[in-house]
């Protein structure tokens, strides 16, 4: 049974929920099955956004446990707490960049050290890659980018049954014409980081 | 013309499953659409309400489930084709038209699609809805994936008009709030247009009416129990001495667990999307001959008791599980994993679960809960009102955005049921512990069902303070239409109704309106409204700064800053407002420019005055 699982997590406002339609919108550009899930609603204020794309032979659409062939993490701390979809086999693709949540913003928690728990994990995965989307994003024009280059450095480091140009094609059709040009290029720019 | 209305056949599209949903009404020829908004159902009834200039479907957002089913019953009277839309819970409201609209039946199809919550991922509970299908004896379909709702939901339609009964279709937040890849069908040509046949006999369910109609309802459920047994939408798939009955996403879960397995011909599913009334000569058909049976379904054990039934009135002895301890949970939806973990155990099929890495010697990860926005007006409310009314005054509370009050430092919310009932068990609270409560409500709640609870605190002369939250939309669920706000900026001209009249009208008599940015006057407000013996009634107006972006109404305030010679590091403003725009640099308290909007709360708060506006240039 060919599959790909993927796990996408995030903060609410980061733009995960496009991206993740996004991928499912490559897979039916590339004629792949692909089955999206998401949760709207209460868990969006602020909270932590969980969602996942399956592809391939496969009917279910969440990820359990140990069973992510992708990780894709748009904040660091997120990549952390959901660690336990990960297992040997797995490539993270996880943004560098904390946002801290707003009880260690105001001292009333502590953010971990990023780059030490990362370099833990990465000994236990297929593959992690860090990438600084948002300076990437700033540097494609505008920080709500940040997704589209977090899609080009999964396009790059990771194993898809679809092409950066199904990802490509994906973005033209389905964000704002407005955008268009500074959502390619900061694909490009997680894609070439 | 919005994709979801083309009329061409064979387009695939990527469509979420409420969007399938609506998809499959409009190819079924839907004309007439009702619904309250919730999660995880809301995005049905937003994308009627964006089509609707350029379509002759009526739609509208309804007061609240029980008015959008009794609206929709005329609708459906009149022999239009009607879709009522809401969440599971919205179905308790809903449940007393529902009862006996299935004796009165219908003429047009009418399909209400509820949609329960399992996990509570935005519900006060997760109930099982499929349970009003047994109280009301309505036929339920339940899908399992976005490309099947869509055509369960034109399926469904058909099947109204068959048995001329309300279908209900049951999905949940994985079906909702999945998205698959879909494939349009041909449009059935739309009538708008009604006629309502008098027949009292028929119609007007009095006690003598009613008598008759529960025999004819019987008589129906007779027919849809023929039909369901013989329903494409319940089928088998391989074949093997032993046997799943599976439902919903978990059909989805179980053959992927056999394909992992390799128990696709030792394994004969039989998935059952036609679920009440039960299929139960299928079942019995299906049972006989199986060594052992194993029911996956989430939450309640309902097929696997129907199925116990069945089994035992055809002397089957085949032994059926599900829910135990070893087995399925009834909490909480199902994971792949887990599934396969079951079907594994169950059928002594080897099994390596899926093996986690080591995360135990990662650091701990600090929790990241919902909030309310930064600039909020609730939050300004809240604050002002905890402050005067203070720490011994019961607080119950609604359900909407105002419900994150619940936590700290606000933690402004002592008591919650569900819709509406912040007014009412406030009654019961200040009669009993002979302290005035003060109840939070928003405008959209208040309108669903927080006015009756008022009219019995005025009728009954207790002594309570209601709040209502008016941020002129509702802000919870999408920033959908409610009564009390002004439609114009949508493009919509709704009649307006302010809650400021309505409580007049209920009969308040201590009114107040405030500004919650205005701190100072809010809280002498609060503070005359806390002295009056009775009913006192504030309402907040200030428009959700979110709904206001929308809209293109969002006012340019210069953001804030804290001016660090000033600031003494009382941090009054983090630890009682908590603003998500204020972080810590070292020890300096800082106001972050993205997130700031300029509200001009926290500049009050502050005992040294070391708030205040960036200015230009600066």
């Amino acid at each position: 049974m060919k599959h790909t699982r993927i796990h996408i997590t995030g903060v609410g406002g980061q733009g995960t929920l496009l991206a993740t339609g996004l991928i499912g919108e490559a897979g039916l550009i590339a004629g792949v099955n692909v089955n999206v899930s998401e949760v709207h609603g209460m868990a969006q204020r602020g909270g932590v956004v969980e969602s996942a794309v399956t592809m391939g032979d496969i009917m279910s659409p969440i990820v359990s446990d140990g069973e992510a062939d992708i990780l894709l993490s748009f904040e660091p701390s997120e990549t952390l707490r959901s660690a336990a979809k990960c297992s040997k086999v797995t490539t993270v693709i996880t943004n560098s960049r904390p946002l801290h949540p707003f009880t260690v913003a105001i001292g009333k928690g502590v953010y971990p050290n990023i780059a030490e728990a990362l370099e833990r994990m990465r000994k236990r995965v297929k593959k992690l890659f860090a990438i600084d989307a948002n300076a990437c994003a700033h540097e494609a024009g505008s920080i709500l980018s940040m997704n589209m280059v977090m899609l080009g450095a999964m396009a790059k480091h990771a194993e898809l049954p679809i092409t950066p140009e199904h990802l490509r094609q994906a973005i033209k059709e389905n964000t704002k014409a407005k955008f268009l040009d500074i959502n390619l290029k900061a694909f490009d720019l997680g894609y070439d980081t | 013309m919005n994709p979801i209305l083309t009329p061409e056949a064979g387009q695939k599209h990527l469509l979420l499953g409420n969007l399938a949903i609506a998809r499959g009404a409009i190819e079924a020829g839907v004309a007439f659409v009702t619904c309250y908004p919730g999660t995880p159902s809301s995005e049905i009834p937003d994308i009627f309400f964006q089509i609707e200039p350029e379509t002759d479907i009526y739609f509208e957002y309804s007061t609240n489930e029980k008015v959008a089913l009794e609206v929709g019953a005329g609708a459906a009277a009149s022999g239009i084709r009607t879709l009522v839309a809401m969440k599971h819970v919205g179905l308790n409201v809903a449940a007393d038209p529902l009862m006996t609209l299935a004796y009165l039946g219908v003429e047009g199809g009418m399909v209400i699609v509820v949609a329960d919550d399992v996990s509570l991922f935005s519900s006060q509970n997760e109930q099982d809805d499929r349970f009003y299908g047994k109280l009301s004896n309505l036929p339920i379909m339940e899908p399992s994936s976005p490309a099947e709702a869509k055509e369960m939901v034109k399926y469904a339609f058909d099947l109204s008009e068959e048995l001329k009964l309300p279908v209900i279709v049951r999905t949940t937040t994985r079906i909702n709030h999945s998205s698959g890849i879909v494939t349009f069908g041909t449009l059935k040509t739309r009538v708008t247009r009604g006629k309502f046949i008098k027949d009292p006999t028929k119609k007007v369910a009095i006690p003598a009416v009613s008598r008759v109609l529960h025999r004819i309802l019987l008589e129906k459920y007779d027919q849809a129990a023929d039909l369901a047994n013989s329903s494409d939408y319940n089928f088998i798939s391989g074949q093997g001495k032993w046997g799943i009955i599976t439902n919903g996403v978990s059909y989805a879960y179980t053959m992927d667990a056999l394909a992992d397995l390799n128990l696709g011909n030792q394994v004969a599913v039989l998935r059952l999307g036609f679920t009440h009334p039960f299929p139960k000569k299928l079942v019995q058909d299906f049972l006989r001959g199986k060594e052992k049976v194993l029911v996956v379904e989430e939450l309640e054990p309902y097929m696997e008791t129907e199925a116990k039934a069945a089994a035992y009135e055809a002397c089957l002895k085949t032994p059926i599980a599900g829910k135990s301890e070893e087995l399925f949970s009834r909490l909480y939806e199902f994971s792949p994993s887990m599934v396969r973990a079951k079907i594994a155990s169950y059928f002594g099929s080897p099994y390596q679960a899926p093996i986690p890495i080591e995360t135990s010697d990662l650091p701990d990860v600090p929790s990241r809960p919902p909030t309310l926005c930064a600039g909020c007006p609730h939050r300004s409310t809240l604050y002002s009102v905890k402050k005067i009314a203070g720490e011994d005054t019961i607080y119950p509370c609604d359900i909407g955005c105002y419900g994150l009050a619940y936590i700290p430092p606000l933690s402004a919310s002592d008591y919650c049921i569900c819709m509406g009932s912040s007014i009412s068990s406030a009654c019961g609270i200040s009669r009993t512990t002979g302290r005035k409560a003060v109840a939070f409500i928003g405008d959209s709640t208040f309108f669903h069902s927080g006015m009756t609870g008022l009219v019995d605190a005025v009728h009954n002369k207790h002594n309570i303070l209601v709040v209502i939250l008016d941020n002129g939309t509702t802000a919870m669920t999408g920033h959908q239409i409610n009564p009390g706000m002004d439609t114009k900026p949508l493009g919509r001209d709704k009649q307006r109704i302010k809650p400021e009249d309505v409580v007049r009208g209920l009969g308040v008599q201590d009114i107040h309106v405030v500004r919650p940015r205005n701190l100072k006057k809010t809280q002498e407000t609060v503070k005359a409204a806390m002295q009056y013996e009775g009913v006192s009634v504030i309402i907040s107006e200030e428009v959700c700064p979110l709904f206001a972006r929308r809209i293109g109404e969002f006012p340019k305030r210069p953001v804030f800053q804290v001016d660090q010679d000033r600031c003494k590091n009382h941090r009054d403003c983090i630890n009682y407002l908590a603003c998500p725009a204020f972080y810590l640099e070292g020890e300096k308290v800082m106001i972050d420019p993205d997130l700031c909007i300029g509200c001009a709360v926290c500049s009050q708060v502050c005992p040294e005055n070391a708030i205040r506006p960036v200015k230009k240039g600066e």
